[in-house]
């Protein structure tokens, strides 16, 4: 999918940025590193601080510590008109009172580009997104999906050095949200621009990100591509925001932590032994209704979630309850009451101490 | 059954048509049987009701240069207080919404004020003021905008903040910004056409608030249109009556115009599709 060759975007630095409102911390320190044409989603729960981040990149706001560095510039004194920064926002952000390509066309009117090639890169960025045949029409003539395409139209236009996307997708139903999102990553290819794109939802970071960078507390708890972000969490905090997460009881012991009799290897593999709950991935465990039934590992079905492709099942395991998912086609031999055995895919998990009464105890 | 129920739809609408119809008419003859007669006064012939038509005091309003001089300044203090009153207000309410949104009822409150103090008491304390003014600085009728700008803020405060109200100015601002906008291009190009219609009825209060206006500019001695009325009412009642219709009308002309400006939209190049499609990719 990715066409590397294309790429001419900016390296763009973000070095140890710091926010404060009043005795709020909204972004603690913050160090990130876009690479020239990379798409880096930042997520994390409401208010920890990767919208701030994003207007603080956009100019929109001011640091109280740290740079922002744009292709080699440092732009943390420069106001927002004075950056070559696209934005897209959350909230519908068309101008009500011009057509689709006057939007597109807006900024580079600001730019003082002469009304023909106004006209004309105007509707070439509406082809792009595929709107050219609504260049015409007002805002309120277009659906949300079609707004947020003018909106991405019109922060590429002005050919900028960097693209901020700002949880451009939220407000738009599932099935545009998905097609818009594909649409999004496309263009950004095509285009090779470097990209930030803030988000809370995981699913949304996970399929358009090169790299995922997960915030808690204006603080980036880690940062990699997005396969390692899920399957290898640098934190617990990381492990719960990022997909569900099982916590169960073992010990530490010889690098490995033992659950209900299972070996799993550590993803951090240096920590001390010792008791500790593990973090396990619901795809990493699956159900069996033959051979013995008997042992830790065995429950009942309580509960079967459909979610389409994959369904979600609840174990009980006697007081612990376990979350399995798989094909929807498997939980048809496990209904709800059924006495399964629990078997756990030996991936590295990730271990949390500090919690005094974890399942499964 | 359906057949019933359709028919006492029909009355219920026929009813409700009647009842708006009604209200309308009441409404019409309330506002327009004073006009009317205030016309047939001001185009009486003798004294009494029909004793013919004549257009003399209509034709006299330009022979009195004083009523002449303050139709003008009345004019011009409508002109000079509406702009006044919106490059005051727009630029500081935007602001306040953008950066200071904790001082929004404070400053909704400093508005609101001059509508709780009655306008004799405003007259006192502007005297001091206008006296100072007259000495150091002019003493010209359009200095009376100062006082007039602080009367039409309780109004205008209320029309633009209806029309801020109904727009996502941080976004649109932010929107604007980051294309490049200066703060000026912001006001301009992105927030002002899309509260037109606000602005346009803040105007309208302001031009009749001013054209009516009478305690301050009599207690403060400046002869404005009302002050002249009154005046002229004492010495010839018909060209009184006659301007007073004339100064209703214009307001009345105003909001026709309001209206219409307010509903017009602008229609965007339909061919430039068409070229770009036909190849017109220069």
């Amino acid at each position: 999918m990715e066409k590397a060759a294309t790429r001419q975007g900016v390296e763009v630095r973000l070095e140890n940025l710091q926010r404060r409102y009043g005795a709020v911390t909204a972004l603690d320190g913050l160090s990130l590193t876009l690479g020239a044409g990379e798409l880096v989603a930042l997520l994390g729960p409401s208010g920890c601080g990767k919208t701030t981040a994003l207007r603080l990149v956009a100019g929109l706001e001011e640091a109280d510590g740290g740079r922002v560095v744009i292709g080699g510039n440092d732009v943390t004194g420069l106001p927002a008109n004075k950056r070559n920064v696209g934005m897209v926002f959350q909230a519908y952000s068309l101008f009500p009172h011009m057509v689709a390509w006057e939007n597109v066309a807006f900024g580079l009117q600001m730019r003082k580009v002469g009304v023909e090639e106004r006209k004309r890169r105007a509707l070439e960025t509406l082809e792009l997104v595929g709107l050219a045949s609504m260049a015409n029409r007002y805002a309120t003539q277009l659906s949300g999906g079609q707004q947020q395409r003018v909106a991405l139209a019109r922060a590429l236009a002005i050919r900028p050095q960097v693209l901020l996307l700002d949880e451009p997708l939220s407000a738009l139903d599932a099935k545009v949200r998905s097609r818009l999102r594909d649409e999004i990553r496309r263009v950004q290819l095509e285009v090779g621009i470097t990209t930030l794109f803030v988000t809370h939802d995981q699913e949304e970071a996970l399929a358009i990100a090169d790299r995922v960078g997960v915030m808690q507390s204006g603080q980036l708890e880690q940062l990699g591509p997005p396969t390692t972000v899920y399957s290898r969490p640098a934190t617990p905090f990381v492990a719960d925001f990022v997909g569900l997460t099982n916590r169960l009881a073992g010990t530490v012991k010889n690098r490995e932590v033992e659950v209900r009799g299972v070996r799993l290897p550590l993803v951090q593999p240096d920590v001390p032994d010792g008791p500790a709950t593990a973090l396990v991935r619901p795809e990493a465990v699956s159900l069996a209704t033959d051979g013995v039934m008997d042992g830790p590992l065995v429950g009942t079905v309580i509960a079967v979630a459909f979610l389409g492709a994959t369904s979600r099942v609840t174990v009980d395991l006697g007081g612990v309850t376990v979350l399995a998912q798989m094909p929807t086609a498997q939980t048809a031999e496990h209904p709800a009451g059924t006495k399964v055995r629990l078997t756990l895919r030996p991936d590295p998990v990730l271990i949390q101490r500090e919690e005094t009464n974890p399942a499964g105890s | 059954m359906a057949a019933v129920t359709a028919s006492f739809q029909r009355s219920r609408r026929a009813r409700l048509q009647a009842f708006r119809y009604v209200v309308l008419i009441a409404a019409a003859i309330f506002f327009l049987v004073p006009l009317l007669a205030m016309f047939e006064f001001s185009t009486r012939k003798g004294l009494n009701v029909g004793s013919g038509f004549t257009l003399t005091y209509w034709r006299q309003i330009f022979d009195y240069p004083d009523l002449v001089a303050a139709i003008t300044a009345s004019l011009q203090l409508a002109a000079i207080t509406s702009i006044g009153m919106l490059v005051l207000l727009v630029p500081t309410m935007v602001w306040v919404r953008l950066r200071l949104p904790r001082l929004t009822r404070i400053v909704e409150f400093i508005c609101l004020l001059p509508l709780t103090i009655p306008a004799i008491v405003l007259v006192v304390g502007f005297f001091p003021m206008y006296q100072w003014m007259g000495i150091n600085f002019s003493d010209s009728i359009l200095t009376l905008s100062f006082a007039y700008v602080v009367l039409v803020l309780p109004y205008c405060y209320r029309a633009l903040d209806a029309g801020l109200g109904a727009i996502d100015v941080k976004t649109l601002t932010e929107a604007a910004r980051s294309l490049g906008a200066s703060w000026f291009t912001v006001m301009w190009r992105v927030i002002v056409p899309n509260i037109s219609s606000a602005i346009l009825n803040a105007a309208l209060l302001s031009v009749a608030l001013v054209l009516g206006e009478y305690t301050i500019a009599q207690n403060l001695l400046y002869n404005n249109l009302q002050v002249e009325i009154a005046q002229l009412g004492r010495a010839n009642a018909g060209v009184s009556i006659a301007v007073a219709v004339a100064s209703l009308l214009f307001a009345f002309i105003l909001l026709v115009v309001l209206a219409f400006v307010g509903r017009r939209r602008r229609q965007p190049s339909e061919t430039l599709v068409q070229d770009f499609a036909r190849g017109g990719r220069k």
